[in-house]
C-alpha cells in the first residue's frame, strides 16, 4: 500500500516536472483574487463589461482581438441590441463588390471585432518596429496568466539606479528582462465607467484582465458546470462499482 | 477455489440474489455514462455558433423597383426577391389550383403580394433557374426557367412544366419550418432566417 | 422488432456463430480465459491503455471534422473549435489531456512490467510488441503536437526534425525530405496530419497483436509464478471486468480533473501564440512525457570518438527506448517478480528516480547543475540497463518462491507454504 502511494507520488512528480522548472531571476508575481478562480469560478459580468470598455477605449488603439466576434459579447451580458449598436459603431472591410472594389460597411454581430491595423507590417510601422500582440489569447499565452497580465499593467515604475534602460523602452517590474516596448497604457480616470465605479489603475487593470481572461477562455463557465456534474456522476459511479466489485469478489477473498 | 468461483458466477447469472439490485444499478450507471459521453461528441457535428450567426440575412428592399428582381445569398443558397408587377400578381392569383402539379395558392406563398421571396434552387436536381437578370429566358409563364432539364415556373414560383416535382421553396421549407422564415422589419426591409 | 425471448435470441446467436464464431470467441476470452486470481490494481493499466486509445481515436476523428491542416488556418481552426463548435472545447481538451493521460497510463504499465518481470519467458514477444507500441505512440504524439501550429508546435518540429541532420552524409537530405521544403512549413504540416491520423490505426492493429500474444500464455501476476491449475485462476468475467470498470471510474476522476479544472496545466503557454518562423521561443520544451528522452539528447555535450555530440545525443536518446527490446535477455534473473528479488526490488526504484530526474533535467534550460545532473542520470540509465540488470540477476539470491498462486493466496499474501523452487528456464 505504501509502495503504491509512493509510486503514485513519483508519477505525479514526474508530470509536474515542467512546473518545477527553475525560475529565472524574476520578481515573484503577486497573486490576485479573480471571480473565475477555483472550481466554481465564473466571470463577473460587470467587471468584464468594464474591461471591454477599457479594451475598446485604450488597448484597441494598438492591439487587435481577432478571435472575438461581436456576437460573443452576449456571453458577458450585453443584449442583442446593445451588441448590434457596438458593432455598427465599427467600419468593417468587405468585398470585393461587383466592381471588384473592397468597401467599408458598418459591422454586424457575425463579424470579428476589427483590429486597429490591416496587417502586421502596418502595426510594426506604427509602433517603431514592435508588434503589439493580439489579445484574444494573451492570458493563456503567458506563464502566470491573469496575474501576469495584471502585473504588467500595474508594474510600471522608474528604473532602479544603475539599470541600463534602452532608448524607447519602459521599465516594468514583471516583464521578463524588465524592459517593455509598450508605454504604460493605464492612468487614473483614463476611462469613465458607465456604472460609476472609480477608474483607478488597479481597477481598470483588474477589469480588463477579467475581460481578457473571458476572451481567452469563453467557455470556462460551461466547463466548470459540466465538470461538476461529471465529477458527481463519477464519484457515485465509483462507489457503486466498488461495492459491486467487493460483492463479486467476496467469496474469493 | 475454482468451485467457489464457479458457484459465484452461477449466482451472478441466476439473477436471484440480493446483489442483483447493485448490478442493475451498476449497469444503468454505466449505460448512462456511455450515452452522456457520446452526446457531446455527436453534437459537435451540429451547426456551430459561427454558422448559426450567419444563418440570418437582412435585405433592404427599397432599391428594388417594380418589375425588378434581386438575388441574395442566404445560408449558402440563392434567394430570389421579385418586386412583382400588378400583371404578374394577377397571373399568379388567377390560376386554377387543381391544375397544378404541386397545388398551392399564391396567397399562401407571399406575405405581401408585391414581394415574392423564394429559394432559387430548382426542386428537380438543384440547379439555379434563370429569370433574375434582364434578358434571361423566363419560360412561358413569365416566372423562371431552369436550363438544366427544362422546368418552367410561374410568377408565383410554382412548377408548371418540366420534370421538377415541387414549387420553388419558400425560405424555411427545407428546414421544415411551419411558416416562411422571413419577416418584414419595415415596409422596405426584410430579415430572412 | 426482434423477439426478446431466450429461444429466439439463442437461435440468432447460433446462426451468426455458425458462420462467424463471434459470440463463442467472446465467451471464451471473457468467461473461460483463465486469469491469475491474485492480480493487483497494477494490472488495471493494460485495459486502461486500450480505453485511452479508443478515447483518443474518437476525440481525434471528431476534431478532424473541424480542423484545417493548413499553415495559415490551422491555429484559427483550433480556436474556432474552442469557441464556436458545440462542445468543441470539451473534445479538444479531452484529446489534449488525453495524450498526457495515455502516456501516464502506458508508463505505469511499462514499469509494472519492469518490476514484475512480465517481459521474461515466455512473454518476450509480448514485451517487444509493447515497446513497438510505445515508439508508435511517441511518433503519433509528436506529430499531433505540431498540428495546432503554435510556437511550440513549430519549433519542436524544427528541433526534432533537425536531429536527423546528424546522420552522416545523408542527414541534411533526409531532413529536407521530411520537411518537404527548406524549413518546417505547410507541406510538413499536411504530412504530419495525414500520418497523425494514420498511425493510431496502426497502433490499433499492433495492440491486437499484443492481445493475441498475451492470451497465448495469459497474464503474469504479482508473484511471478505460473498458474498450475484451476485453483490458481478465475475467469476474467466478472472478476476483472468489474475491477477494471472500477479502476476506470477512478482514472476518469483524475482525467476529468485535468479536463474540467486544469486543462492547460500540463501544456505550454507558448503554444497559444501562433507559429512565428522568425522568432524562437526562449525555452523550447517538449511535453512532459518526452522530457526524459530530451534530457538524454541534450546531455551529450562532447563528441564520442568520431561521433559528433549531436549525433551521439540522438543515438543515445533513441537507444534509451531501443534498449528495452533487449530487456528479456539483459535480465539474467531466474525469478520474475521483484517481490522475490531482494536487491533488484530496491534498484528498481533507483531507475524510477533516475527517469524522474531526467524529466526535471529536460524541463529546464541546459545550464549549470542541470547539465551535470542530466549527464549523471543519463549515465545511470544505461548503467542500470546494461550493467546492473544483468549483474544483479546473476549475483542476487532470490527468496524462495511459493509453491503455487493458490497456496500463497490462501496463506495470506505472498507467504510461503512449503519450499518453492525458482522458475526454471526451459
Amino acid at each position: 500500500m505504501a509502495r503504491r502511494v509512493f509510486a503514485t507520488a513519483v508519477l505525479g512528480a514526474a508530470m509536474l516536472a515542467p512546473a518545477l522548472a527553475l525560475a529565472a531571476d524574476e520578481t515573484p508575481l503577486p497573486r490576485q483574487q479573480w471571480s473565475f478562480d477555483g472550481v466554481f469560478g465564473t466571470y463577473d459580468r460587470a467587471s468584464a463589461q468594464r474591461g471591454f470598455q477599457v479594451y475598446k477605449e485604450i488597448c484597441s488603439v494598438c492591439h487587435p482581438v481577432k478571435h472575438l466576434h461581436f456576437r460573443d459579447l452576449m456571453d458577458i451580458g450585453y443584449s442583442e441590441d446593445e451588441l448590434k449598436a457596438i458593432a455598427t459603431g465599427y467600419q468593417v472591410t468587405d468585398g470585393p463588390n461587383d466592381e471588384g472594389q473592397m468597401f467599408q460597411r458598418p459591422g454586424r454581430p457575425s463579424d470579428p471585432i476589427p483590429g486597429p491595423f490591416p496587417n502586421d507590417q502596418a502595426a510594426r510601422a506604427a509602433n517603431n518596429g514592435a508588434l503589439p500582440p493580439d489579445q484574444s489569447l494573451i492570458v493563456k499565452a503567458r506563464p502566470g496568466g491573469p496575474d501576469y497580465v495584471y502585473g504588467i499593467l500595474t508594474g510600471y515604475k522608474d528604473a532602479p539606479t544603475g539599470f541600463n534602460l534602452l532608448p524607447g523602452m519602459n521599465y516594468n517590474e514583471f516583464f521578463p528582462g524588465h524592459q517593455i516596448a509598450m508605454p504604460p497604457p493605464l492612468s487614473d480616470n483614463a476611462v469613465t465607467f458607465a456604472d460609476g465605479v472609480p477608474a483607478t489603475v488597479p481597477q481598470m487593470a483588474h477589469d480588463v484582465v477579467t475581460f481578457l481572461t473571458w476572451a481567452a477562455e469563453p467557455r470556462l463557465e460551461d466547463r466548470h458546470r459540466t465538470g461538476f456534474k461529471v465529477t458527481l456522476f463519477l464519484v457515485v459511479a465509483a462507489g457503486v462499482f466498488y461495492a459491486a466489485k467487493r460483492k463479486i469478489w467476496a467469496p474469493i477473498h | 477455489m475454482a468451485d467457489v468461483a464457479q458457484q459465484n458466477i452461477d449466482q451472478v447469472h441466476s439473477g436471484e440474489t440480493r446483489r442483483d439490485f447493485l448490478f442493475l444499478t451498476a449497469g444503468a450507471i454505466g449505460g448512462i455514462g456511455v450515452v452522456a459521453t457520446i452526446w457531446p461528441f455527436v453534437d459537435t457535428l451540429n451547426p456551430a455558433r459561427d454558422t448559426l450567426a450567419l444563418s440570418s440575412t437582412e435585405v433592404d428592399l427599397a432599391p428594388i423597383q417594380v418589375g425588378q428582381r434581386l438575388t441574395v445569398a442566404w445560408r449558402g443558397k440563392p434567394v430570389f426577391i421579385a418586386h412583382r408587377t400588378p400583371e404578374e400578381i394577377k397571373a399568379a392569383e388567377d390560376v386554377d389550383i387543381s391544375q397544378l402539379r404541386d397545388p398551392q395558392k399564391d396567397a399562401d406563398r407571399v406575405q405581401k403580394s408585391e414581394w415574392l421571396i423564394i429559394v432559387g434552387v430548382c426542386t428537380h436536381l438543384g440547379c439555379i433557374p434563370l429569370g433574375q437578370k434582364a434578358g434571361d429566358d423566363r419560360g412561358s409563364f413569365g416566372g423562371w426557367f431552369c436550363p438544366c432539364h427544362g422546368s418552367v415556373y410561374d410568377t408565383s414560383g410554382r412548377i408548371r412544366q418540366g420534370p421538377a416535382p415541387l414549387n420553388l421553396w419558400l425560405p424555411g421549407d427545407a428546414e421544415l419550418a411551419s411558416k416562411a422564415l422571413y419577416k418584414f422589419t419595415s415596409d422596405a426591409a426584410i430579415t430572412i432566417g | 422488432m426482434a423477439d426478446n425471448r431466450p429461444g429466439a435470441t439463442a437461435r440468432i446467436i447460433r446462426w451468426i456463430d455458425y458462420r462467424l464464431p463471434f459470440v463463442q470467441f467472446l465467451n471464451h476470452e471473457l468467461n473461460e480465459y483463465p486469469t491469475p486470481r491474485n492480480l493487483s490494481y497494477w494490472w488495471n493499466y493494460g485495459s486502461l491503455s486500450g480505453i485511452m486509445l479508443v478515447v483518443m481515436i474518437a476525440s481525434g476523428v471528431i476534431l478532424a471534422t473541424q480542423y484545417t491542416p493548413s499553415a495559415d488556418l490551422a491555429f484559427d481552426s483550433v480556436e474556432r473549435i474552442m469557441r464556436d463548435v458545440n462542445y468543441g472545447w470539451l473534445v479538444r481538451y479531452v484529446h489534449m489531456n488525453g495524450g498526457s493521460m495515455f502516456f501516464a497510463i502506458v508508463y505505469i504499465h511499462l514499469f509494472r512490467g519492469l518490476y514484475y518481470g512480465s517481459y521474461k519467458n515466455p512473454r518476450e514477444l509480448l514485451w517487444i510488441i509493447g515497446v513497438i507500441i510505445l515508439l508508435l505512440l511517441i511518433a503519433t504524439a509528436f506529430m499531433g503536437y505540431v498540428l495546432p501550429w503554435g510556437q511550440m508546435s513549430y519549433w519542436a518540429a524544427t528541433v526534432i526534425t533537425n536531429l536527423f541532420s546528424a546522420i552522416p552524409l545523408v542527414g541534411p537530405g533526409i531532413v529536407t525530405f521530411l520537411w518537404g521544403g527548406f524549413t518546417v512549413g505547410d507541406p510538413t504540416l499536411h504530412r504530419f496530419y495525414a500520418l497523425h491520423y494514420l498511425l493510431p490505426f496502426v497502433i490499433l492493429a499492433v495492440v491486437l497483436l499484443h492481445l493475441v500474444a498475451l492470451h497465448r500464455h495469459g497474464s503474469n501476476n504479482p508473484l511471478g509464478i505460473d498458474h498450475k491449475g484451476p485453483q490458481d485462476t478465475i475467469p476474467f468475467h466478472p472478476y476483472y471486468t468489474i475491477k477494471d470498470l472500477f479502476g476506470l471510474t477512478v482514472f476518469l476522476l483524475i482525467y476529468g480533473f485535468f479536463v474540467f479544472y486544469a486543462p492547460n496545466f500540463l501544456g505550454e503557454p507558448d503554444n497559444y501564440i501562433p507559429a512565428n518562423p522568425m522568432q524562437t521561443p526562449n525555452h523550447i520544451v517538449p511535453e512532459w512525457y518526452l522530457l526524459p528522452y530530451y534530457a538524454i539528447l541534450r546531455s551529450i555535450t562532447f563528441p564520442i570518438l568520431f561521433v559528433s555530440s549531436k549525433l551521439a545525443g540522438v543515438i543515445l536518446a533513441f537507444s534509451s527506448i531501443f534498449i528495452l527490446f533487449f530487456l528479456p535477455w539483459l535480465d539474467t534473473s531466474p525469478v520474475r517478480s521483484a517481490r522475490f528479488r531482494p536487491i533488484y526490488k530496491w534498484v528498481f526504484w533507483l531507475l524510477v528516480i533516475d527517469v524522474v530526474a531526467l524529466g526535471w533535467v529536460g524541463a529546464n534550460p541546459p545550464q549549470g547543475i542541470v547539465v551535470t545532473v542530466g549527464q549523471i542520470a543519463t549515465f545511470y540509465y544505461f548503467f542500470h540497463m546494461l550493467i546492473l540488470i544483468p549483474l544483479i540477476g546473476k549475483l542476487e539470491r532470490p527468496r524462495p518462491l511459493p509453491s503455487s498462486i493458490g497456496t500463497a493466496v490462501l496463506s495470506g499474501g505472498a507467504r510461503l507454504s512449503g519450499a518453492g523452487t525458482p522458475l526454471a528456464k526451459p
